[in-house]
């Protein structure tokens, strides 16, 4: 199951990662390296240990219902960028610029 | 009473004189303030503090009623940059979020805070708390305290090298798999990492979310064991803790008598003491074993025979957790912005500039593991085999062991900028990471030196049961005396 480059491009975008072409040849490279380490996983026994994670084990569950923090200062002073409670982004590429004075928000 | 001798004896004592007006309330703030600015600053200094808040803490220190019955009434307590703090920003160690202010605060420093603690200073760590030697900090790399040269373990370094330097006397880390006991051993210091459930992370910038713990770090088990008392207990703002009655860690703080660990059985994993062990390390354990038996207690061999898998289980499901938890650095809500093409382009621009190359490696690691394909070969897989880790410690406490003594790690502290291959360093983890996988508690305390440099002995208990654990390292403790340091 070696990693190569098309695969360390495919993760980097599902990861939203942009990374120059001298890196993604190293990072080839290294988690080659690192997973060849955990082959040794295929050949344990695991008998009846549960194959599937189970995220209910054990835990306390609560109402489905928001469970509010109190914020000590408002969004405005952490938020990159916002306008009239918003939290703006660039525009998708795909819907173009239609005002290149004002390429935020509204995308 | 002058700052150093203060700062020599326990939180707890010096807490007690605070609260009953024998010390003045700023003595013990003001003793680890004048420590910080001897050791940390500057080119040759640890470089463990990240931020500093002295204002607010002189100030919130004068607003508080101190009373006998606040546990950490007047003490600082120094707190690793990845708890959320209002004061004081919380960057873990990170270009992303620099100069980020959190708008809430952990539980875990609530409740310091309502017990008398003040919080004056962030420590330093690897970023995003991957990594073992806190190289890995957008910020510098902290360096240990006895040896600048070396590196003061991590990821929680900046926190373990405070307490080694004297700075404070208790300090909080994280644990994911090992972070708190590996920087405590490397600097001669105690750490604790509970039973996962035991302690709210709410507030606690999430890493790998099945491992993640608070832990604390004491100059001595009482200091520990005072911190940990404190932040302990069900939260109503983390669904994973677990409303489990917190016992009294410190009753065995005073115990004496000839055998206080009368009907102990302790265990010692035989994959813990492998022939590559440096024999040094491994006398330094039976040294400690010796004692145990002294105190009454019985020592045992077991075998946890997964242990060995540990490191490979690891490096997938808390790459795996990670690359979906750091999914919301993204540049929109909080923290740094890079403006790229578009809004993927400013994705990729904030991601790519904002993380280190550890972070870097590691999401796309649990990126791929988790990827169409190999999903069932991997991280299916390493769930399997994480469940035989688990049981691997059930079947152990249920057969009348109550705690195990193994090393912390297989090495002492190791020269800065020497490992540069990255399961050379991951494996710095193999002997603390499997009480993350199976969630029970564990601790580290100094049990000895090698070359020097500090040994630490490692103790693990069954889930829930913290108050064993303390019990076997206050008995240690007292045991060893000044051959703990030596």
């Amino acid at each position: 199951m070696a990693v190569s480059e098309e695969d360390v491009r495919h993760v980097a975008a599902l990861a939203r990662l942009g990374l120059g072409d001298d890196r993604v040849q190293s990072l080839v490279g290294e988690l080659n390296g690192i997973l060849g380490h955990m082959e040794v996983l295929q050949q344990v026994d695991v008998g009846g240990a549960s194959l599937d994670p189970d995220a209910t084990h054990g835990m306390r569950m609560r109402e489905d219902v928001p469970n509010p923090i109190v914020l000590h200062r408002a969004r405005e002073e952490f938020a990159p960028s916002m306008r009239d409670g918003f939290f703006l982004v660039p525009r998708l590429s795909t819907h173009g610029s239609t005002d290149s004075a004002d390429d935020e928000g509204e995308g | 009473m002058t700052a150093p001798s203060l700062l020599a004896r326990s939180a707890a004592e010096v807490a007690s004189d605070i609260a009953a007006g024998r010390l003045a309330p700023h003595a013990a703030l003001d003793a680890s303030l004048a420590a910080m600015d001897r050791v940390d600053a500057g080119p040759g200094g640890l470089n463990a503090v990240l931020c500093s808040d002295v204002v607010g803490a002189r100030a919130e220190l004068a607003a508080l009623s101190l009373t006998p019955q606040l546990l950490l009434s007047g003490i600082p307590i120094a707190v690793k940059d990845n708890i959320a703090t209002l004061t004081m920003p919380t960057t873990c160690g990170s270009r992303i979020l620099a100069g980020y202010v959190s708008p809430f605060e952990a539980t875990v420093i609530a409740r310091m805070r309502a017990a008398g603690a003040v919080i004056p200073m962030k420590t330093n760590m690897d970023e995003f708390a991957m990594g073992s030697s806190t190289e890995n900090s957008a910020y510098g790399p902290t360096r240990h305290p006895m040896d600048h040269t070396r590196v003061p373990g991590g990821s929680s370094g900046g926190s373990a090298a405070v307490v080694a330097a004297g700075v404070t006397r208790i300090a909080l880390g994280s644990e994911t798999g090992g972070s708190v006991r590996q920087p405590a051993a490397f600097c001669g210091i105690v750490g604790v990492k509970p039973t996962y459930g035991r302690v709210s992370r709410h507030g606690l910038v999430a890493f790998a979310s099945s491992l993640d713990q608070v832990g604390v770090f004491g100059t001595t088990v009482d200091d520990a064991a005072l911190g940990m008392q404190v932040i302990a207990g069900v939260d109503p703002l983390d669904s994973t803790t677990v409303d489990v009655p917190v016992a009294d860690y410190r009753a065995a703080r005073d115990v004496a008598g000839a055998q206080p660990l009368s009907g102990v059985v302790v265990g010692r994993p035989v994959e813990y003491f492998p022939e590559s062990l440096d024999p040094r390390m491994r006398a330094l354990l039976d040294r400690a074993a010796d004692h145990l038996r002294a105190l009454g207690a019985e020592i045992r061999d077991v075998s946890l025979p997964h242990t060995s898998l540990a490191i490979p289980v690891y490096y997938i499901v808390a790459p795996a957790e990670a690359s979906s938890n750091l999914a919301r650095f993204d540049g929109v809500r909080y923290g740094v912005r890079v403006e790229g093409d578009g809004l993927r382009g400013m994705y990729e621009a904030t991601r790519s500039q904002g993380f280190g190359a550890e972070v870097t490696r590691r999401i796309l690691l649990g990126t791929y593991v988790l990827s169409a394909g190999y999903y069932d070969a991997y991280y299916k897989r390493a769930m399997a085999v994480r469940r035989l880790i688990a049981d691997d410690f059930s079947k152990v406490f249920s057969s009348g062991v109550h705690v195990l003594l193994t090393p912390t790690t297989p090495t002492t502290a190791f020269v800065a900028g020497s490992r540069s291959d990255p399961y050379e360093m991951y494996m710095s983890d193999i002997f603390t990471a499997t009480a993350n996988l199976a969630g029970v508690p564990a601790m580290s305390q100094p049990i000895g030196r090698m070359d020097g440099l500090p040994v630490g002995g490692q103790l693990l208990a069954s889930h829930f049961d913290e108050a064993t654990m303390f019990r076997v390292a206050y008995a240690l403790e007292r045991a060893l005396g000044a051959e703990a340091h030596t």
